[in-house]
């Protein structure tokens, strides 16, 4: 025998709630001078592992594959190549877009990393994987050490 | 099936424990990682797998936390795995590194814990109140040291317990943790000062309570033939035991922490532990409150029940006395990560049973050692026993 | 190893440079909002607070009447048999005054939660609540106290249809 269960579903109840939360996160040590090269000098950086001979992008202050520390900051250019990219018709609540929005992964050239954001200035039909793109930056005056200090990439001319 | 490997921690590492760090959290991995691996002689190379321990994903906002920090503890293409059991994770992640390599399956194994609470605004208190449940605590408006001052006040009804004496815990921690090169709130206080401190839940004040912190630690693990060739005072690992009590916690008697003393059992009986007050020669129970530390020594049979806060004012628990408790300073002196505050007590072991504790060194040349971390709803114990 | 290490890693950063913007941070707000279904055992628990009733359920194999009731008994691992009601009193296992808000804010005059063993459940089944219409230097363990409900038309099926017990 166990207890009755329940056959008037109006006698179901639920609770609603939400999470009160908000979160400040510091760039941390490879980050801070990151989005500090970007903010002052318009210039994307990274670090370089010299045993592994490969380019961290965004630069971390490890090397994950040999777990040296990394010390040797290079300015690795503006420039890039689409790996894969999406279009979005759709926000986060599944709302239709104004205007679709093109993201990509672009590899920046010369390195191991790479970078997810928007493609501007460009044809949505002419969007292509392996396409040569280059950083977009925001005026210096409006730029305040985000990822968003680069407003988009655009198809290299 | 595998046979049972001996296990021994080779190398440990440990950041600073600070109240708001810049690093981010992986980077305050690779710290703790890279130190563990730097003083067992070892590098990336040598690890065949990790296991990495957090507390709730809500403190710092990052969902599937382990993920995000694998790179950072050394996890990159390796068999990774993240534990999760509260306050409890510290002490566990060295369970779970125990059993990858007791199993068989790998000859070394890393053991990760970190937690960056900083990042939490204005407080983590927020995020603590996403562990209750949402019918019968939340409208309450129930916080987290609401939950340990009952707890506490139930402990000290039933023993007859005075605040003085569990005062004495905080005093003593937080001076032992001014030898402590990682501590955040290392100072000399007296019982006064906790007495005077600010009343939060009452009995539970200021004084009483560790702080939040950032950090992070790590251990490597090894087998026993491999770690015989890295090093030649290995510590073993030679009792684990966990234990989870009913989430219903309004439904147990709060007085006495049953959880603990099955999780110690465990531990003890692989150890083969008979008389722990005699066999253990210095413990690092799980202090996030002054009374825990006296709750826990109960839980883990050092003493009596009720008979923690005697031993206290005689002394024995000092780092001199005949049974050195939290000689790191705890989460009270050193910092409370939560997971990483947990296995920064398993390296504080470690350090002592090796000698190499420097100024926190407890005398008499200590062989056997337990630490011990506790969570969720006042539920969860895990215990290691190490010797050396 | 602990006595040879000279330097540990870590920056500290004093709070106000974090909120102040000194340091470079991103903040985020997460939208999470959830709507758990109470299930079985505790919508029947919920419903009958409307109606100024504190039910249970029980276990026939180890006895227990537990409080909250539950569809399962989590110590025989059996289905639980019966609903029964329990009382609207009981006494007070341990208590506690908070002068801290859900935000780490202080407050003046303090809550007194406590948890509160009712009567007709078995020992130590207890739920936690407030302690009301005393100060709270003068609350004593096993205290015997009494639900003082909301009236009947402001109740909404919540454990807070319960303003807070009061001592007998
Ligand atoms: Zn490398
Ligand atoms: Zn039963």
């Amino acid at each position: 025998m166990s207890i009755e269960k329940i056959s008037d579903p109006r006698q179901v109840r639920h609770w609603p709630g939400h999470m009160e939360a908000d979160y400040i996160y510091t760039h941390g040590i490879a980050g801070e001078r990151f989005f500090k090269e970007i903010k002052e000098n318009g210039r994307i950086t990274g670090t370089r592992c010299k045993h592994c001979n490969l380019v961290y992008v965004p630069p971390r202050i490890y090397c994950e594959r040999c777990f040296e520390k990394l010390e040797e900051w290079i300015d690795v250019g503006t420039k890039g190549t689409i790996q894969t990219f999406t279009v979005a018709y759709v926000d986060i609540d599944g709302s239709k877009l104004k205007q679709p929005t093109t993201y990509a992964m672009i590899k920046i050239n010369g390195t191991n990393g790479g970078l997810l954001h928007k493609i501007g200035e460009a044809n949505l039909k002419d969007v292509k994987i392996g396409m040569q793109v280059e950083a977009v930056f925001k005026p210096k005056e409006e730029r305040e050490g985000s990822v968003n200090d680069i407003k988009h990439f655009k198809p290299v001319k | 099936m595998f046979g049972k490997k001996r296990v021994a921690i080779v190398g440990a590492g440990l950041t600073l424990f600070r109240r708001n760090l810049k690093e981010t959290g992986k980077e305050l991995c690779y710290e703790a990682t890279k130190m563990a691996l730097d003083s067992a002689g070892l590098t990336l190379k040598d690890i065949d797998s990790v296991a990495f321990g957090s507390a709730p994903d809500a403190f710092d906002g990052i969902h599937m936390k382990g993920e995000n920090m694998i790179d950072s503890a050394g996890g990159w293409r390796k068999p990774f795995s993240r534990v999760f059991v509260g306050g409890g994770t510290g002490v566990f992640t060295a369970n779970a590194g125990w059993w990858h390599v007791a199993s068989g399956l790998f000859d070394t194994c890393l053991v990760v814990a970190e937690e960056k609470m900083s990042s939490c605004y204005p407080h983590p208190a927020h995020a603590f109140t996403t562990i209750f449940d949402p019918i019968m605590s939340r409208p309450l408006g129930t916080t987290l040291i609401w939950i340990f001052a009952l707890e506490m006040h139930r402990y000290m009804h039933r023993h007859g317990i005075k605040k003085e004496q569990i005062a004495l815990v905080s005093v003593k921690n937080k001076k032992n943790a001014l030898d402590h090169p990682c501590a955040q709130l290392g100072a000399n206080i007296t019982v006064e000062d906790v007495l005077n401190s600010e009343i939060m839940c009452w009995p539970v004040q200021r004084l009483d309570i560790s702080p939040t912190s950032d950090g992070a630690a790590a251990l490597v693990l090894a087998s026993e033939d491999v770690a015989k060739k890295i090093t030649d005072n290995p510590v073993w690992i030679d009792g684990v035991g966990w234990c989870i009590d009913s989430t219903y916690w309004t439904n147990r008697d709060l007085y006495y922490p049953d959880y603990v003393e099955y999780a110690a059992r465990m531990a003890y009986r692989m150890a083969g532990i008979k008389n722990p007050p005699k066999e253990i020669d210095v413990a690092e129970p799980y202090d996030p409150f002054d009374y825990k530390e006296l709750h826990h020594m109960e839980g883990l049979l050092l003493c009596k029940k009720g008979e923690a806060p005697k031993l206290t004012e005689e002394g024995v628990t000092q780092r001199d006395g005949d049974l050195p408790i939290n000689p790191s300073g705890g989460l009270l002196g050193v910092g409370n990560p939560i997971a990483a505050a947990g296995l920064m007590k398993v390296c504080e072991i470690f350090w002592q049973l090796r000698g190499e504790a420097g100024k926190r060194q407890v005398p008499g040349d200590p062989r056997t050692g337990v630490a011990q971390a506790w969570g969720d709803l006042m539920q969860y114990g895990s215990v290691i026993v190490l010797r050396r | 190893m602990s006595a040879k290490i000279k330097k540990y890693a870590g920056h500290p950063l004093k709070s106000a440079e974090i909120r102040e913007g000194k340091v470079p941070t991103a903040r985020w707000r997460p939208k999470a909002k959830y709507m758990w279904s109470a299930g079985v055992a505790m919508s029947r628990f919920l419903n009958e607070l409307k109606n100024g009733r504190i039910i249970a359920t029980r276990c026939n194999k180890c006895g227990r009447i537990m409080v909250p009731p539950r569809v399962f008994c989590e110590q025989c691992f059996k289905p639980t048999d019966n609903w029964t009601y329990v009382k609207d009193t009981g006494t007070i296992n341990t208590y506690s005054a908070s002068f801290i808000a859900g935000d780490a804010s202080r407050i003046k005059e303090p809550i007194i939660v406590a948890i509160i063993d009712l009567d007709g459940a078995s020992p130590g089944m207890g739920i936690q609540h407030k302690i009301g219409e005393i100060n709270w230097k003068e609350v004593k363990f096993d205290m015997k106290v009494k639900a003082v409900w909301k009236p009947p038309e402001e109740r909404k099926g919540a454990i807070t249809d319960i303003k807070y017990f009061k001592p007998v």
